[in-house]
Formats: C-alpha cells, structure tokens, sequence
C-alpha cells in the first residue's frame, strides 16, 4: 500500500514544482519588488517600504484607472447578463433552426479578442460615421473611439458583442435543467409570462446567474485586449484599464516596482469583489 | 402539449435580430478582405463585385504568415497534449487521496490560483522567464499549460470523483501498479472530460495574447496574435490587407468550430458548470 502512496506522491511533484515556480514565486517576488524603487532593467534597487503604496493612493493616473476599468466592468457585467439571459430565453423557446442559432451565437467566443477589436476599431472609425453622417444622427457621425466622454462606450459594446456568447451558453444549460411539466403546472393555474418568469425560471436559473456575474465581472476587471486593439488607453487616458497601466508603466515607463505595488492592490481587490459577489449570491439563492 | 407545433414567433423576431448583430461585423470582414481601396470608397457595405484574392497572398507575404501559424499550432497542440497528460495525472492523485491532509491542502492551494489575475505575476514572470532562457515558444508552452492548472484541476477533480474506486481496486488485486491503473483504466474513463479541458485549451491558447507579447521578442516566433498586434501599424494605410489578414487568423479556429460546434458546446457548458 505505501507503493502506491508514493506513486501518487509522484503524480503530483511536476505539477507542484511548476506551479510554485510559475505563480506562486512570481506572486511573491513581485510583492517584494513592490517594496522597492526598481525600474525594471537596472542593477541597482534599494527598499523603500511602503511608499509605492502611498503613492499609489495619491496618483491621478491609477485613479483613473481605477474609475475606467469599475464603470466598464460593472455595465458589462449587467448588460452582458440582461442580454444574454434574454437571448437565452429566446433560444429556449419554440423556434425554427434552433441549433443553427444556438451555433451562430456562440461564435464570437471563439475568436481572438485582439482581433475582433481591430475589426470593431475599423466599424468604428469608418462605418459607423458614414451611417451617421448619411442618416443625419450626429452621435454616430463621428468616431465614438475618439472621444473621451464616449470611448468607454465603445469598448464597453465590443466587450458584450463578445462576452454575451460564453453567458448565453451557460443560461441556456440551466434553461435546460427546468423541467416542463412545472410550466404546465403554472400554465393550469393561470399564471402569465412574467409571473412565471420571476416565480419559476429565475429562481431554477439561480445558480447560472451566480457563476455568469462572478465570470462577467472577473474577465471585465481584467480587460486589456479589447484597450490594445480599439484605444489604446486613450485619448488621454479615458479608457487605460488596470492591467493595461501595470502593462505600459511596468515594462515601458520604467515603473517596476511601482506597478508591481499597483498589482498587489489590484489583487486584492479582485479577490475581495469574488469573494463577495459569491457570498452575496449564494445566499440569494438559498433564499429562493 | 396544445402548443408544441407553432413556432414562436416573438422569440424568433429576437434571436434572428441578435444574429445580425453578431453576423454584421464578420460579414464586413469577409467583404472587405475581398475588396480593393476604390471598391470601399464605392460602396462600404455591398457585397464586392470583383474578388481582391491578391490581399491574401499580399497579406502572407507581409506578415510572415505561415511562419506565424505554424508557431501558433504548434504551442496550441503542444500546451493541449502536455495539459492533458499532466493536469489529468494530479486530478487523479489528489481526487484519491482527498481524506490526506497533504493532499487536499494541495487541491486548495491550486483551485485558490482561479482568483490570481494575471497581470498581478505579469511583471516578475518576464524577469523569470528570461533568466531561465525560457523567452520562447517553449516557455509559451511550459506557462500556458500551468496557468490552466488551477481550472483544470478544479474540472478534472470533480468528474474523477464520480468514477468507481471498485473499478482500481480489481486492478490492483490484478497486479496492476498505480501508474498502469491510472494510464490504462482511468485516462481513457476520463475521455469526455478530457475532450472538454482540451476544446477550453485550445481555445485560450490559440487566441491569447497577453503572454507572447510580454515572453516572445523574436520576430521568428510570434504567434497569430502577436503578429496582427506588430504589423497594426503598417496596415494603417491599406485596411483590405489587414483584413484579410484578420480573416486568415480567425479562419482555423472557426474551422475547426464548425467541424466540432455539438463538442465545443457542450464542452464548454460542462467544464463551467461543474
């Protein structure tokens, strides 16, 4: 028997060794750097303690940042999930060429997200204005993307155009696990559409709606494609997203250890909103 | 059920509206690969009247392309291939041995990962990967195959539970070693598990971009990706080649797509809702 233990012992080391060296010594590493003045390249470093983290609190830069990338995550979040639900619903529902549209929309999920920018970037920029501009409407005749007040508006649109795929899946799964005859129980009983809705789908769906807002909220928090591909982070800096200003500061603005301290708030934050968001979830759907 | 034959109609006016929408932008990508620059002065949204086929070779010439796919199927197969036969190999250990202390603080230590944003390793990942010489599509590999991990695991744990421990047992009382029970009993059990953790590989694989553009430097082996990211600039002045070249990036991934849709699907659903 102790064989066999110790076979086990072995399946497991390659993936321990790897997995300490790759991500948990990274995660520490940086949080000592983030106790430094290094930039990144140099030989030299001291220790500053804190101070990077008082910065950060101070910098307009990071706040910004900060502000850009809770607003985009937050309206994705519920637009992707009203959508999708909705779409869901839809695809649920006694239709014609149903695995054809099931397929259609789940296509976006499968392609790069970087590209699909450079696509909408090119919508932007040079069809959507010739729309505008022949139907007279003047929000459309000009490039949303270069504007400060609009161009979170424009990420915000390429991110649900992509993330209500994924969503729209996993709420058609739990569609799926409802069985039928409690809507012809509800059907005999005379309730309409909407009261159906509320006391039985949503209800049942509970536990989709929990894992689609954490995964929504997740992937927005963490956006940086969709910013290389469509602004940049700007014009100014309306649209730089967390991870896009760890990004360009740390590794090109030669603000290593200052980003790094960035990361380590960054982390936090995270971990606090899923942690959250589960608790707060769960407890809802125990409720139901 | 009374109603079962008639279509309804509403639903359908809605999805068929959203499938424009999803459409709109892959049918101007399409077209436009297919256009010449008069041609999109003419008319942006038509259908092109005589096909520019010349953009893709142009487009391959410029980006280098073959070059780039070849390195990008090539870190996607490797990370799926060595991600199956490890992360499977630790679930399988770890699902076992769950009432071990060791064991299940291991499964935490690796799920927690799920919660680690990855621009928060980004930084110090660089430095490492260039002191260990691993700044190339082999450390792509290495790196994308345990960033998975943490998922992985999490999907291959629960699906292994479900499976008979009576089933090694006969194994063992066999003669079979740990090792020979876990490649030739459980491996091919977890065939269907396996399927979905290897479609989610695949996937984020072959399209991710964050971590080429921070580990590879050299021209020589940039990925898909990588490569529509440094030529962006170049294509500024002539958009009917950047989209063909956008297209023949998308292009194996929706082949595959269409090929293995009912799978992809149905792959995607369990691995996230388990």
């Amino acid at each position: 028997m102790n064989k066999r233990l110790t076979a086990f012992y072995w399946m497991t080391m390659p993936a321990v060794l790897l997995f300490f060296i790759f991500l948990t010594l990274p995660a520490l590493q940086g949080f000592y750097y983030s106790l430094t003045n290094w930039n990144g390249f140099g030989h030299q470093y001291h220790f500053v303690g804190f101070k990077n983290y008082v910065n950060l609190f101070q910098d307009d830069n990071v706040g910004n940042a900060y502000w850009f990338t809770f607003k985009f995550a937050i309206v994705v979040t519920i637009a992707i999930n009203v959508l999708s639900l909705l779409i869901a619903l839809g695809l649920n529902a006694k239709i014609r060429f149903r695995n054809f549209f099931r397929g259609i929309y789940f296509l976006p999920n499968i392609l790069s997200v970087l590209i699909v920018g450079y696509i909408f970037n090119y919508l932007f920029s040079n069809v959507f204005t010739i729309w505008g501009q022949n139907l007279g409407i003047t929000f459309l005749s000009t490039n949303i993307l270069g504007s400060e007040q609009l161009a979170w508006v424009g990420v915000v649109i390429v991110a649900a155009w992509q993330g209500i795929a994924f969503n729209t899946i996993l709420y058609l799964a739990g569609l799926q696990t409802i069985p039928t005859s409690l809507y012809e129980a509800s059907d005999l009983d005379g309730a309409g559409k909407w009261r159906e809705f509320w006391s039985i789908t949503f209800p049942l769906i509970a536990p989709f709606f929990t894992i689609n807002m954490v995964l929504a909220m997740k992937n927005s928090l963490m956006v940086f494609d969709q910013i290389v591909a469509l602004t940049n982070g700007g014009p100014g800096r309306a649209t730089q997203s967390i991870s896009h200003l760890i990004y360009t500061g740390g590794f090109r603005g030669g603000e290593f250890a200052y980003q790094s301290a960035n990361s380590v708030i960054y982390f936090i934050v995270i971990a606090m909103i899923s942690i959250l968001q589960l608790r707060f979830l769960q407890r809802r759907e125990m409720d139901n | 059920m009374k109603m079962s034959r008639h279509t309804n109609w509403p639903a359908l006016l809605l999805v068929t509206l959203g499938t424009i929408f999803i459409l709109f932008p892959l049918y101007m990508t399409v077209t436009i690969a297919l256009k010449n620059p008069e041609q999109m002065a003419h008319s942006a949204f038509a259908f092109p009247t005589e096909l520019h086929w010349e953009n893709f070779s142009r487009a391959v010439e410029m980006t280098n392309f073959f070059s780039a796919f070849q390195n990008s199927v090539m870190v996607t197969t490797s990370t799926v291939v060595l991600t199956l036969l490890t992360n499977s190999m630790v679930a399988y250990a770890i699902s076992r041995n769950m009432q071990r202390r060791f064991f299940k603080g291991l499964y935490f230590y690796f799920v927690s990962a799920m919660f680690i944003p990855f621009p928060i390793i980004m930084l110090p990942i660089v430095k490492l990967a260039s002191g260990l010489h691993m700044t190339n599509l082999f450390g792509l590999i290495m790196l994308h195959t345990v960033y998975g991990l943490a998922f992985n695991v999490f999907v291959y744990v629960g699906y292994i539970r479900s499976i008979p421990v009576a089933l090694e047992e006969a194994a063992t009382v066999d003669g079979a070693t740990t090792w020979g029970t876990f490649w030739r009993i459980i491996f091919p059990l977890m065939a269907p598990i396996s399927a979905t953790v290897g479609i989610l590989t695949c996937l984020s694989t072959y399209n991710d971009f964050l971590l080429p553009l921070i580990i590879i430097s050299d021209p020589e082996q940039y990925t898909l990706p990588l490569v529509q990211y440094v030529f962006q600039g170049q294509f500024n002045t002539d958009f009917n080649l950047a989209f063909a070249s956008y297209l023949m990036a998308l292009l194996p991934m929706i082949i595959v797509y269409f090929i293995a849709q009912k799978w992809i699907i149905n792959g995607v659903t369990q691995g996230s809702v388990k």
